[in-house]
């Protein structure tokens, strides 16, 4: 009872914030927010509305391959046709979506623990560690973080026997995109740590003996957690796209687990020869979920960004 | 000045031993190098010895010093996939890459500039707001997927024509002259050997076969250098010595390219110095797409196949590429900003 009256002045107190008003305000945000929240909706509940499991080798059929989709004269047992292997596009692309997802939320997360442990730790402590942490943030931010995953991966496959890789490929995924995505978070986190730890708040729970990691977590970092949450906004198309891309490329997920980026690469391959639906589908997917997730950002950095009010 | 510079390439060399060490990691522990080269029949006793004689056995700071020394002169081993020399592979392929990278660059300045200027100077005018809107959906498309499109548009749909465009019976457009207009998105089309160097500048089959691939290449860049000049060009128009310069009735034209592009130029500069590193490391996704033969697709392959020996080389020489791009763009900034020189004579003085 109590959690419920707390949800509702919750959500009373969201309503009537400015950040609700700036989201209401603008059309577009809204469009994007309902295009996101479907997207969420059909790929977590993928198992209920999809055809069959295209994870499952047993519902690769060879007789109905390439089928075409149903406004390309195919029909509606596969309603957006079939790949190479006779797997369901529609299907596919649920769980797909799915996949990606998983791997740009996973990633994220991954990138921002270590960012905020290093920023805080960097921000907080200072002297030699500081200067370590920051240079090897220089060094890794010379790069662009999608090389960085990349060769992450390769070690990965060096490291790993090929048949076992594919088995792990997507917490090798998680893992060289959390990897190349944390020296944003730690650089924005140091320098907020830097500014709050001169206040007063901060030398008051010094005073009274509160010990060091407990100020940083419970006093210093919720006050640095603002621009984080805007960086990991942004991040999650980034990283979306970036496992798309390395998927793509075939160093990402394998095609007996295809994520929208490993469905478009199947597809290249038939391109040239016309059956355009298995490229074209899941890459209007990929297109549709980046932009409103990116809108989302966008909006996301403008309503929480003082300077711009 | 020179101090300066001494400190810009001290910071340089810390990158550059930074991706040595850990290529030279790479190299020695994810792997073996022995059973890379000999066969599966090889006694223990003979890979001791194949390790005593290549030096794997000495002191790592040893082996350090001889990989750094032998990187130095372009010297990575034999490739894992293919047993070639890495150095040659990568000597091989680069002028693919450099000339997409130098084509993609172009166009990027050549007409995110221009789009830039436009839509700082007529913000409301519809076409800036259209050019806007295309610029999200180009930052916010993937690259790989941007290539596909060009692929389809350019490629495959003129290559489905049958008719052409016919209307009344009276055929406008046949399929000849579509087809003339179609474009190559495989490979480099034709390229002329100049020794060191294979350009495809030189013949209209690769200079047609460059379109599509640097165009995808530039346009994410495209984006970004539009957007950037825009801005800088919306807040540069606002300052006094503008409206001053519009009050001493100087004409639009000097207005608007003598004095606000011109010092709006100087952030496009180090934007697009940093942005050319980016272009080399997306050329790796536009290679792929595009069948290019470039140092971009030798990376994924040798990722694909964990070919230690070229990822490391490939490593070194981005890094190389990059420390370098960051220091000319340093010295360039420091160049045309006079405010960087009088800020350092300020602080010597004081």
């Amino acid at each position: 009872m109590a959690l419920a009256q707390g949800l509702a002045r919750l959500m009373r107190r969201a309503a009537g914030s400015d950040v609700f008003h700036s989201f209401r305000s603008s059309r577009v945000t809204v469009v994007a927010a309902i295009v996101t929240a479907l997207i969420f909706l059909a790929s977590f509940g993928a198992p209920l509305i999809a055809i069959q499991n295209p994870f499952d080798p047993a519902n690769l059929d060879l007789s109905v391959a390439m089928r075409p989709p149903v406004f390309w004269g195919g029909d509606w047992d596969f309603p957006l046709g079939t790949d190479d292997q006779g797997r369901d596009m529609y299907s596919a692309i649920l769980y797909g979506t799915r996949l990606s997802l998983v791997v740009g939320f996973a990633s994220v997360i991954v990138a921002m623990t270590i960012g905020i442990v290093l920023g805080l730790v960097s921000g907080y402590v200072g002297g030699t560690i500081d200067a370590f942490i920051m240079r090897a943030a220089d060094v890794q931010l010379t790069f662009p973080a999608f090389l960085i995953a990349l060769t992450l991966d390769g070690i990965a496959r060096g490291l790993v026997k090929s048949d076992l890789h594919d088995e792990i490929a997507l917490f090798v995924i998680i893992s060289s995109l959390g990897l190349s995505y944390w020296p944003q978070y730690a650089r924005t986190v140091r320098s907020s740590v830097m500014v709050e730890r001169t206040k007063d708040y901060v030398a008051a729970a010094r005073i009274i003996g509160v010990r060091s990691w407990r100020i940083l977590w419970r006093h210093i970092l919720p006050n640095a957690m603002g621009p984080v949450l805007v960086i990991a906004t942004i991040n999650l198309a980034v990283a979306i796209i970036t496992e798309a891309t390395l998927s793509f490329l075939g160093v990402g997920m394998p095609p007996t687990q295809p994520s929208l980026g490993t469905l478009i690469r199947i597809g290249n391959d038939y391109l040239s020869s016309g059956d355009l639906w298995i490229t074209v589908s899941p890459g209007i997917m990929l297109a549709v979920l980046v932009l409103a997730v990116n809108l989302l950002g966008d909006w996301l950095r403008d309503a929480l960004n003082p300077k711009l009010r | 000045m020179i101090a300066f510079l001494l400190r810009r390439l001290f910071q340089a060399a810390i990158v550059m031993l930074t991706v040595a060490l850990i290529s030279f990691v790479l190299f020695n522990y994810v792997g073996d190098p022995i059973n890379a080269m000999v066969g599966q029949d090889t006694s223990l006793q003979d890979r001791e010895k194949l390790r005593q004689e290549l030096g794997l056995n000495d002191p790592v700071h040893e082996r350090f010093a001889r990989f750094v020394g032998n990187a130095l002169q372009g010297k990575f081993g034999l490739s894992y996939r293919t047993a070639e020399p890495v150095g040659r592979m990568i000597m091989e392929r680069l002028p693919a890459t450099l000339e997409l990278s130098f084509v993609a660059a172009m166009f990027t300045l050549l007409v995110g500039i221009p789009m830039g200027v436009y839509s700082g100077l007529y913000p409301r005018h519809w076409f800036s707001r259209v050019l806007q809107t295309v610029s999200l959906i180009g930052i916010s498309l993937p690259t790989f997927l941007v290539g596909i499109i060009f692929i389809l548009t350019f490629a495959v749909l003129p290559k489905t024509c049958q008719h052409g465009l016919v209307i009344a019976g009276v055929t406008l457009i046949d399929c000849d002259f579509v087809n003339w207009f179609a474009l190559p998105a495989f490979g480099r089309g034709d390229v002329v050997n100049l020794g060191v160097w294979t350009t495809g500048f030189l013949t209209g089959a690769g200079l047609k076969a460059l379109i599509l691939p640097s165009i995808t290449l530039g346009l994410f860049q495209l984006t970004l250098i539009m957007r950037l000049v825009r801005a800088e060009m919306l807040e540069v128009l606002r300052a006094d010595y503008i409206k001053f310069a519009r009050a001493r009735g100087l004409k639009n034209r000097s207005i608007n390219f003598g004095h606000a592009l011109k010092n709006t130029l100087v952030p496009v500069i180090t934007v697009t110095g940093l942005q050319v590193g980016q272009l080399i490391a997306f050329a790796i996704i536009t290679e792929t797409v595009f069948s290019w033969p470039g140092v971009g697709q030798l990376f994924v392959q040798s990722v694909y196949s964990a070919d230690i020996p070229v990822m490391s080389a490939y490593l070194c020489l981005i890094a190389l590429l990059f420390v370098a791009i960051n220091l000319a763009v340093d010295l360039l900034y420091y160049a045309v900003d006079p405010r960087l020189r009088t800020a350092q004579a300020a602080t010597r003085a004081a």
